[in-house]
Parts: C-alpha cells; structure tokens; sequence
C-alpha cells in the first residue's frame, strides 16, 4: 500500500515531466522548430546552467521585490480586516474600495507608479506586489474574523471579557487558519504582479526586465532559461505559504 | 430580627438570601413579521446558595434560555433576575458564576491547562497562581496525565471535563451548566455525573443544571424543576434530595427512592395526573 502511494505522488508525476520534456525535445529536432518561435528543454538547459549566476541574481531582485510586497500587503491587509471586522463603519468604507481594487488588472498600474516613484527606483514594483497581495489577504482575514463560533462568543461574554481581550483570544486565532490561506494565493500573485511589474519599465536586474531583454536580443534560450528561474521563485514563494499554512492550522482543522 | 440593624447589614442580608432569584421573567423573541414566540412566560424560582436545582422539559421549554438569563447572555423582556443579591449584569461582570455549555467550546489552540487557564488569564491572575490553580483542577476532573495534551487529543468526555474545570477556576459561588453531558454516550455520562456530585460536594456552589434526562436530574439534584413548552413555563418544583451530596454514588442509582423520584417527574413531565393529586402524591 505505502509503496503504491509513492509511487503515485512521487513516482508517476516525475515521469511524466520527463516524458513531456523528451517529447518537446523530440519535437524541436525532430520538426525542425525554429529557437525564437521554441527553443528545446535541452538548449534551455544549457542557457540555464551557463547563465547560473545571472540567473540567480535576477531571481534575487524580483524576489526582494516580491517579498516587501507581500509583507507589506499582508500586513495592511490583516490590520484593515482586524479594523473592518470590529468598527462597522471601515467595513462600510473599505468594501467597496477594496472590491475595486480586487478587478483592477493591478500591473496596469505600474507605469502610473513609475513615473510617481522615479524610473530608476524599486519601489513601484514593491507597491505592485503589495496591492495583489493587500486584496486575497484582506478577504480572508475578514471573513476568518467572522468564524468565531458561538459557543466561544458566549464564553467570552460570560468572562466579560474586553472587545480587545476577545479578540485577541478567541477571534484572532480562529482567523489565522483563513489570514494563511490568503497568504497562499498572495504569495504567488507577489511573484507574478513584481516579475511583469518589470515589464513595463524600472531598473534592470530583475528576471522580467531579464526575460524581455534577451527576447528582444534573439537569445530565445536564455529567455527561457530565465522563465524557468521565475517558475522556481513563485515555487519558491508558494511552498514557503503553504508550509507556513500548515504549520498555522495544525491545531485548528478539528 | 426585631433588633433595629443597621441598612448595610440589611443589604447584605438580602445579598446571602438566595444565590439565584428569578421573579416574573418573561422572555419573547420577536419572529419574522411579527410573529412572536413566547420563550418563557411569567416564570419566577429562587436557588439557595449551595443547592442544586435542575431545570428539565421538552425541547423549547425554555430551560435553555432561562440559564442565559440568569447567565447575562441575554436579557429578559420583563421581570426581574438577582443573582447574589445583585443584577444578572452586574454578577456576570463581577464574575459571580462559572457556566459549562453541552458543547465544551475549548479553544483548539490551547492545550488542556491552557483552556483552563483561561478565565484566570483573562482577569489577571498572576502566572504562577494560575500554574498552580489549573494543575489543581486538572487532578479534581482526573486529567493529570492531560494537561498538555491539546482538545483534539481528548474524548469527548475528557473536553468535557475541561470544561467543567475551566468553569470552575475561580471558585465560583455559582455553577451554571446547559446540558454538559448531553453528547456524551450514557456510561460517560453516568461516570461524569458521579464526578460531578462529588465535585460539587467539594466546591460547595450552587448549581443550576439543563437537561433533558429525568434519571440525570433526579440523581443529581436536590430539586427538580419541570417545565412545559409553548409557553415556557415552570410546571412544578419538586424536591428530591437523595441524601447529602457526598454520600450519593452508584448504589443510589439502584435505589427505591431513586426510581420512585423518577416515575414522579415522568408523571409530571407528561403532566398526566391534575395538579391538586400531584401535590398531595410527591408531598
């Protein structure tokens, strides 16, 4: 039974990665594919493993870009949800404020922020990342907030318990689970919203301005090679949340 | 009595009179188009400190909201609820009972002394007072070897002596319980009410206790309220006190009394026999 299982979760997916990886490499040959409409896995590869450093320093910058937007975002969105959930009124206010910013295509923003922040600056990819994660994480911390079961409101009201001493009792705890979950879907739309962030201007260095420039150059490989270090990061970003979730909601799935 | 007291020894007099006293509360809750439910009507009972009083009827009897008066969860559309000589209020803020809900309601996150810790946490008892005070608690319910384990590691009996043991933490001279047992299976249940009997003689608090076991109320109470529904309404009182609450254990279960005790509030529940030859029978 338990080896079936590994075989299965471990096993088969890796398979097939590398069967869809012979496949496309068998395509590129085989059809005579010309580099810029698709370059083989193996000559991404190549890109990738000779250009490591680069690589590597352009996942660090679009990361650190990443990064200060999320706890940026997370952190406005949990303290705007905390103050939602217990005045009435910020509720009535950030709602449909919030709402908006949800269908707002957020990376539209950024040549507006460049020209606010100065070209040569991070900043506007920082705030980039922030506004994408402020909304999934502001969403869930609210309605986190309003899980407290009753049982536990009644409780606190019997112990007449403060608002504040009830919130940081039973209403914050009860809301962690739902704050990680909005860091998880945050975490990749940090990655995503600072690497196209690039795209449209701001200092070189990052994998987005990387990726548009080598396109630009003809060099198809290590374009893609550059993709695939975007790829590793948002991993990177999502399986540190989702660890982090795990962790969160240990005690509390029951 | 005859001599002239001063008015401070009056008040306070009045204060150890009665540790529950409920007089003329009605509870409506307004329905949906104005329709209106009578919840409890014209209800009126008084707890003597230390005694043990359950309240027992059918579903929507309003034994349940009662306890949430008396409790301060929720307020009464008329009459009046004193709880040690003050306002329900003001005994809810002063932190004059302990209550235990037929959910436990411990917090997931919190191990067995930390959930216990609680109420004590939250009114300031120093670290190493509530150390002591939980792991005391913890050895009364019988949870020693638990006290770190976390809610989701406990049975359902276990919880709910945790709970009891929160609802006791500051000694309170008032236990309120809504149906502690009622999820557990019957031979927990029988095992709890023994510890909750002898838990009670420890503590010596008075106790209001919901059910809806007629066995469960006539083991554990000195009095038996019987209630009816629609309206809710207090259909008779009814003293049972099956010996002092130390010595009742398991025999008494097997007991004459016992089962004379309970077929009189089974006949009162289904309130088959008219009041006046009931009153004579139980008297």
């Amino acid at each position: 039974m338990r080896e079936t299982s590994v075989v299965r979760t471990a096993v088969a997916p890796v398979a097939l990665g590398v069967a869809v990886v012979l496949l496309w490499q068998w395509a590129v040959t085989g059809l005579d594919i010309a580099a810029f409409i698709l370059p083989g896995p193996f000559a991404i590869g190549e890109q990738f493993a000779n250009n490591l450093d680069n690589v590597f320093a352009g996942m660090l910058v679009t990361g650190v870009n990443a990064f200060i937007g999320l706890v940026a975002g997370a952190v406005l969105g949990i303290i705007i949800a905390i103050l939602a959930a217990l005045i009435r009124l910020i509720d009535g206010l950030a709602a449909p404020i919030v709402s908006a910013l949800a269908v707002v295509p957020i990376v539209a923003l950024a040549p507006v922020l460049y020209t606010m922040f100065g070209a040569g600056a991070e900043t506007a990819r920082q705030i980039v990342a922030a506004l994408a994660v402020f909304v999934p994480v502001y969403f869930n911390t609210l309605k986190g907030l309003r899980q407290v079961r009753p049982v536990h409101r009644d409780l606190m009201s019997s112990y007449a318990a403060t608002p504040w001493q009830s919130t940081k009792v039973v209403t914050l705890p009860t809301a962690v689970p739902y704050v990680f979950t909005g860091l998880r879907i945050g975490s990749s739309l940090a990655v995503i919203s600072a690497l196209v962030a690039e795209y449209f201007g701001g200092p070189v260095g990052g994998l987005g301005r990387a990726i548009t420039s080598s396109a630009s150059s003809s060099n198809y490989g290590l374009a893609w090679a550059y993709v695939l270090g975007s790829i590793l990061l948002g991993l990177l970003f999502y399986c540190a949340a989702l660890a982090l979730e795990k962790l969160a909601t240990r005690r509390t799935g029951g | 009595m005859s001599a002239p007291a001063p008015v401070g020894t009056d008040a306070s007099r009045t204060e150890a009179t009665f540790a529950v006293e409920v007089s003329r509360v009605s509870r409506v809750f307004a329905g949906r188009k104005g329709a209106s439910v009578t919840a409890l009507d014209d209800v009126s009972l008084t707890v003597e400190p230390g005694e043990f009083v359950s309240l027992i009827g059918p579903s929507g009897c309003g034994k349940s909201t009662l306890m949430r008066l008396i409790a301060d969860l929720d307020t009464p559309t008329s009459g009046d609820i004193r709880v040690f000589g003050t306002s329900a209020r003001q005994a809810r803020l002063n932190q004059k009972y302990g209550i235990a809900f037929q959910q436990a309601g411990l917090l997931p996150w919190r191990t067995v002394t930390g959930n216990i810790e609680l109420p004590l946490e939250l009114h300031g008892a120093g670290k190493a007072a509530r150390k002591n005070r939980a792991r005391e608690l913890i050895e009364l319910v019988g949870l020693s070897e638990f006290a770190a384990h976390y809610p989701d590691q406990l049975s359902g009996g276990m919880q709910q002596r945790v709970a009891i043991a929160r609802a006791l933490a500051e000694s309170p001279s008032l236990l309120l319980m809504d149906e502690p047992f009622g999820a557990l299976d019957e031979m927990t249940r029988e095992r709890m009410q023994n510890e909750l009997v002898r838990i009670c003689g420890e503590t010596r608090a008075a106790v209001v206790f919901v059910t809806h076991s007629i066995p469960e109320a006539v083991f554990l109470s000195d009095r038996v309220v019987v209630m009816s529904p629609r309206p809710g309404r207090i259909r008779d009182l009814l003293s049972v006190k099956l010996g002092a609450t130390g010595e009742r254990g398991e025999n008494l279960r097997e007991d004459e009394a016992f089962f004379h005790a309970v077929s009189q509030v089974r006949e009162l529940l289904h309130g088959e026999a008219p009041n006046a030859v009931r009153g004579v029978d139980s008297r």
